[in-house]
């Protein structure tokens, strides 16, 4: 790593379960070493709100409604280098299990007819993002440059190719670091 | 529904803000405040934009994948899902007592959840408003910022979160997602040499965790009036107990006591949790709105988690943190006790308990054993219920007799808190917004109060489903709204039918 301007990297957990940005913190203490040559932009640790033009994008989680669809673009137009991390964002993962599922069905259950509950309305106001049908893996709905399978991929698989691209290397997973749950 | 602030009177021609996305919590949720041509508040509400929908899935999944699959809900918090699904189907295949085994080695990796998920939430979350300043500048207001003016506080985040995430590999398999729970007990043992791996640096950890409840405290009285009055309200509780009325975190009977301290029930069987609890739904969000049966929706909310535990628990079972527990509620008569940012305090007390237990548990001989497994009667029903580190968790299953869920029911941990998280913002709503021109650090006040209850936003979404009002929101940079309404009866229509 041998860059004079720190990189710029933004992150985002979409339709995901945080797992992935928790194997990004399980670099541990090469944290602190990531970060003498690297800035975050928008994440969910910092309190940017929009990602801003960036040098990496990371990618955590499926597409699942209008708003996963509407921040990933925001995240391509940005981001020099998209990289899907994990099982969902790679094929959509566990959440698309709905996929095979009739949904007003689903929501009925849930809301209107499950026991337990004093009076069942379906949560309706426009403040809540339009569901899609299906969730949807990223390079669905956008170019991704690289995919990083796993549920999640471990804090070594990530720090050993965050670093291959900090130096300007073709990011490489070798044995032990390519695992697919 | 009476709640005040909750929906504005008249809701037409106020201005909309938004809080989009939450930072510095796990999942996705937002705030709105609709405001007056005065700027006064006229509505806040906590919404749950997202949906998933893992209790529909999982029906017709057999039952021994349920602990691996719905543990997936939460990344931050896996081992809860895992444990309480492990505990449901426990009864599932009749496993009425684990082994000693088994039992240690679960609460093994529950205490190492429980303090790297507090690590977590206090030290790389929190930690920023609270050592730099509500309104602090944005660009330092991170765990960056912390490890340029503290290092040393932000190491030891970053060292005791690893801790505990070495405690759940080596019982789980892996950090994250791990695998060994299984119905009837666990499917892995613990090695003579990963043990003395972990002794080697526990002490290191309970020293450190000692420190982060200090730090907790010494930040509550640096600021003691502002921090105690701060989203301030008062709640009912709920949370497990140990049959002792001491503090534990991985199996116990139910209590509740009102606003007042007043025990509502307890010691009761979790097994029959809706003869107590019932549940509601607001247009607004999808996370649903639990209250306690026997005082209905208005008045049964109540808060769980960190500060409940610590506040009703007769005592803490380790000696350390049964001491910071006492110098807490002994603290400025007992107000961080009833404060929403007295959740930190409470937090770090629970790691340093958990620390604490890892100790003991390392220490037993039993949890180097083998025999790992038991099984009897099969049973059609099971319940699991377990304090995760942001409250009480229950998954409830219904098996049939070729091994498939036909039923799930979760109550997930922030859940039972969605009314207290509300209250919340609306009482800092009214404190610091009121009338006042909305700047960044003002709004940043609302999510210091969202973030106090370390919500789990990715585990609230876990109910699927399709939203039905056909209502499209385009969200615009600077909280502008634009609403494309293609309006039907509210009818649901599924595009694929």
């Amino acid at each position: 790593m041998s860059e004079t301007r720190k990189l710029r990297v933004a992150t985002t957990s979409l339709a995901g379960c945080f797992g992935c940005h928790m194997s990004l913190l399980d670099m541990d203490e090469r944290l602190f070493q990531l970060l003498e040559h690297i800035e975050f932009d928008r994440s969910p640790l910092t309190d940017i709100k929009h990602c801003g033009p960036c040098d990496i994008g990371i990618v955590e989680g499926g597409i699942c409604n209008a708003e996963n669809v509407h921040v990933l673009r925001e995240f391509r137009k940005n981001c020099k280098i998209l990289i899907a991390l994990g099982a969902c964002a790679v094929t959509g993962g566990l959440p698309a299990q709905r996929n095979h599922l009739d949904l007003g069905a689903c929501l009925q259950e849930v809301y209107l007819t499950e026991p337990g509950l004093s009076h069942g309305l379906i949560p309706n106001d426009p403040e809540l993002p339009l569901p899609l049908d299906k969730v949807h893996p990223l390079h669905e709905v956008v170019k991704v440059d690289y995919f990083i399978p796993g549920c999640p991929p471990s804090g070594e698989a990530i720090w050993t190719f965050l670093t291959d691209l900090l130096a300007g290397r073709s990011p490489h997973l070798g044995h032990g670091l390519i695992k697919y749950d | 529904m009476p709640f005040d602030l909750e929906t504005a009177p008249n809701p037409d021609n106020l201005k909309r803000v938004a809080i989009d996305p939450i930072s510095r919590v796990e999942g996705h949720g937002k705030v709105t405040l609709l405001l007056d041509e005065d700027d006064r508040v006229q509505q806040a509400r906590l919404h749950i934009v997202e949906f998933r929908g893992f209790e529909k899935f999982i029906q017709g999944r057999p039952y021994w994948e349920v602990p691996v699959m719905v543990q997936r809900l939460c990344g931050i918090c896996p081992v809860s899902h895992h444990l309480a699904a492990a505990k449901a189907m426990d009864q599932i295949v009749g496993a009425r007592q684990l082994t000693p085994t088994a039992e240690r080695l679960r609460r093994l990796m529950h205490y190492g959840q429980i303090l790297q998920s507090h690590a977590l939430h206090f030290f790389h979350l929190s930690s920023p408003d609270l050592l730099f300043g509500f309104d602090s500048e944005v660009a330092k207001r991170n765990i960056v910022g912390v490890a340029a003016a503290y290092p040393d506080i932000a190491r030891q985040g970053v060292l005791l979160r690893k801790f505990g995430q070495e405690v759940i590999r080596v019982t789980a398999g892996k950090r994250v997602h791990g695998t060994s729970a299984v119905p009837g007990g666990v499917n892995k043992a613990l090695s003579i040499e990963e043990r003395d791996g972990l002794l080697k640096d526990i002490y290191t950890i309970i020293g450190w965790s000692r420190d982060a409840v200090a730090l907790a405290r010494r930040l509550f009285e640096q600021h003691l009036d502002s921090y105690n009055a701060f989203g301030r309200f008062e709640a009912h509780s709920l949370g497990l107990i140990r049959a002792d009325g001491a503090m534990d975190l991985y199996h116990g009977g139910l209590r509740a006591r009102d606003k007042d301290g007043r025990t509502l029930f307890d010691h009761v069987d979790y097994h029959h949790y809706w003869d107590y609890l019932q549940e509601d739904v607001k247009p607004w969000s999808y996370m649903k709105f639990p209250f306690l049966r026997q005082l209905g929706p208005e008045q049964g909310w109540y808060r769980v988690g960190p500060l409940t535990r610590v506040g009703q628990c007769d005592f803490i079972p380790t000696p350390l943190a049964d001491k910071a527990r006492q110098e807490f509620l002994a603290f400025d008569a007992g107000r961080p006790a009833g404060s929403t940012l007295g959740y930190h305090w409470a937090r770090m007390i629970e790691m340093l308990h958990s620390a604490e237990m890892i100790k003991e548990l390392l220490h037993d001989p039993d949890s180097l054993g083998t025999d790992l497994m038991t099984q009897g009667e099969r049973a059609e029903r099971g319940v699991g219920m377990i304090e995760a580190p942001r409250g009480t968790l229950i998954h409830h299953y219904k098996v049939n007799e070729d091994d498939l869920v036909v039923r799930a029911n979760l109550i997930v941990s922030t859940t039972h808190n969605n009314q207290a998280m509300n209250e919340a913002i609306r009482q800092v709503a009214r404190q610091y917004l009121d009338g006042r021109k909305l700047t960044e650090g003002l709004l940043n006040h609302i999510e210091v109060a969202v973030r106090a209850f370390d919500p789990c936003l990715s585990c609230a979404t876990h109910a699927l489903g399709k939203m039905p009002l056909q209502l499209e929101l385009m969200d615009a940079s600077g909280g502008l709204l634009d609403r494309l309404q293609r309006d039907t009866d509210g009818q649901c229509t599924s595009p694929d039918a």
